[in-house]
């Protein structure tokens, strides 16, 4: 299972939106092989019967009060913003 | 004349309440400090002019989100972020009257062991600059050491706090998780991002805590979190100690590191604690492969919010997708970018329960673990970090060889367990952090072991090459 494929570099970054040039594919190629060979002896283990812990607290149903409260006026909002028509965030055409 | 590199917060604070120091006169003397070591050690990535507030002073590492100050997460693609609200973090300190001095350098969305992961260029150890401070809160223990600030916050998630703690010799806490609030933090993984204090004393350190922890209806994961005592007792009667193998004898550890926590240990059974050695069988072993699949995996959802809309770096682009990939490429350094798609594939079809499935469940046996241990003792003892600070570029094209640098911080953080970093001795005139890990919410037994070893040991904080 240790080791991954060109492609596989290739489709991940695709997956988490990351344009790579060839010499960035090379070094991850080989950075990301080495990385999952020593994190895969996670599977060495007999865990047939062990539950998954996604948080370390056991907390459960932590309410908050349903009251309106304000929120950041639109100045503000959009004060940080690359670019902007009115009350929108302007992008690129999709 | 105000000598900022031996100050305590708490002294600091008696000072100014008693009116024999104005709270503008000690601001000025940090910035003085700043002016003078800064130039060396770029501790700061943004110094501020005094503003509001009549306490002490205090560094928040980049990754807190502070209205009106620019908060980069040592990223390009933060570079002109100015958030438009404070974190709850950065409020209780202003609400406590402490004024930000500036924020403080750290590896590239904490993602790293050495602050080289910057892109904004490394920090260097007060002890000896041409070694690293550790990471990822390199900016905020270098700060403390060098008396650029006399208290600091730094975050936590494999051992941000505690590791550069060790390498710059101070005190640092990673506090249970969820008793302090992550609104406002520049998220990395959520279900281990913990924020806490950085400071001179054991004392400093709680009474930091203090002011920071608690629950807040902005972050429904915290907790609140019982009542600090600042430690005063001398001794360890009544506590019980334990010595894991795999924590003390694992492969990497210097001897220098070892024979320093050793003589530590002794000095707890001087003190009169119980001192046993006891076992963590797999938290050792697997805790680090567990870390590197939950952690980015977290990181590669939690990092996808940089996409050129709403704030932060745009590229150009011919169409929105373009620009997505553009701006990611630009404005994310190879760290972030490894442990993104580290992440992606730990969670994309096929290799989910190969992967990510599995690490969760190994996270259930670290904590099993430890709670098994918790039956018998009140505190685990261990050193913080294997080595000493390590010189600069080390580690650095090298990945795995840096993540080794957490090895002995991770098993605790998977659980989400309080660890204390105080500094036990000198090994090649580099310090030596010792790590004291207790169950959740045991912070104040932290404090107190911690406060009583630190009396016994009476380590110097200040760097050799900058006593008179």
């Amino acid at each position: 299972m240790p080791g991954i494929e060109r492609d596989e570099v290739l489709h991940v970054a695709r997956l988490a939106r990351l344009e790579l040039n060839d010499a960035e594919v090379m070094r991850f190629q080989e950075q990301l092989s080495a990385i999952l060979e020593a994190v895969a002896r996670v599977s060495e283990l007999d865990l047939s019967d062990v539950p998954p812990t996604a948080h370390p607290l056991d907390l459960e149903n932590a309410w908050a009060e349903d009251e309106p409260r304000p929120c950041l006026p639109a100045g503000e909002v959009f004060a940080n913003a690359p670019d902007r028509d009115g009350d929108y965030f302007r992008t690129p055409p999709a | 004349m105000i000598d900022t590199l031996t100050l305590t917060a708490e002294r600091a604070e008696e000072l100014v309440r008693g009116g024999e120091l104005s709270s503008d006169e000690l601001f000025a003397a940090y910035l003085d400090a700043i002016g003078a070591r800064d130039p060396e050690l770029h501790a700061y990535l943004h110094v501020c002019a005094p503003d509001g507030g009549g306490g002490i002073p205090i560094a928040l590492k980049d990754v807190i989100g502070t209205k009106g100050v620019p908060t980069t997460a040592g990223s390009k693609i933060l570079e002109s972020y100015v958030p438009v609200y404070d974190s709850t973090v950065a409020a209780r300190c202003k609400a406590h009257g402490l004024r930000l001095l500036g924020k403080t350098n750290t590896d590239e969305f904490a993602m790293g062991s050495s602050t080289e992961n910057s892109a904004y260029g490394p920090t260097h150890n007060p002890w000896d600059p041409s070694r690293v401070p550790g990471g990822s809160g390199g900016g905020s223990a270098a700060a403390v050491t060098a008396g650029l600030a006399p208290w600091a916050l730094g975050s936590d998630t494999g051992g941000s706090i505690k590791q550069p703690s060790a390498l710059c010799g101070n005190v640092g806490l990673r506090p249970t998780y969820g008793t302090v609030s992550r609104y406002g933090i520049v998220a990395f993984a959520s279900s281990l991002d913990q924020v806490g204090p950085v400071a001179r004393t054991v004392r400093d350190c709680a009474y930091l805590y203090s002011i920071i922890a608690g629950r807040d209806e902005n972050d429904l994961t915290t907790v609140d979190a019982p009542s600090v005592e600042l430690p005063a007792a001398d001794d360890l009667r009544g506590m019980r100690v334990g010595v894991p193998r795999e924590l003390n004898d694992a492969e990497g550890i210097e001897p220098g590191v070892r024979d320093a926590v050793r003589a530590a240990v002794d000095r707890c059974d001087a003190l009169g604690a119980a001192v046993e050695e006891c076992s963590l069988p797999r938290s050792v072993d697997y805790g680090l492969a567990c870390y590197y699949l939950v952690a980015p995996a977290e990181a590669s959802s939690n990092l996808a919010r940089y996409d050129g809309v709403r704030y932060g770096l745009r590229a150009d682009g011919a169409d929105f997708r373009e620009m997505v990939m553009h701006t990611r490429h630009d404005g994310l350094g190879d760290e972030p970018k490894r442990r993104i798609m580290l992440g992606t594939y730990a969670l994309s079809a096929g290799y989910y329960d190969a992967y990510y499935g599995k690490a969760q469940q190994v996270r259930t046996v670290i904590k099993r673990e430890h709670d098994e241990l918790f039956e018998r003792f009140d505190v685990l003892l261990s050193p913080t970090s294997p080595t000493v600070a390590f010189p600069l570029g080390a580690r650095a094209d090298n990945p795995l060889a840096m993540y080794l640098s957490d090895l002995l911080t991770i098993p605790s953080c998977m659980a989400g367990l309080p660890g204390l970093n105080i500094p036990c001795g000198l090994s090649e005139g580099l310090p030596v952090g010792l790590q004291l890990v207790g169950p959740q919410l045991s912070e104040n037994v932290l404090f107190r072991v911690g406060h009583a070893l630190e009396q016994a040991l009476g380590f110097d904080v200040v760097p050799e090459r900058y006593r008179r």
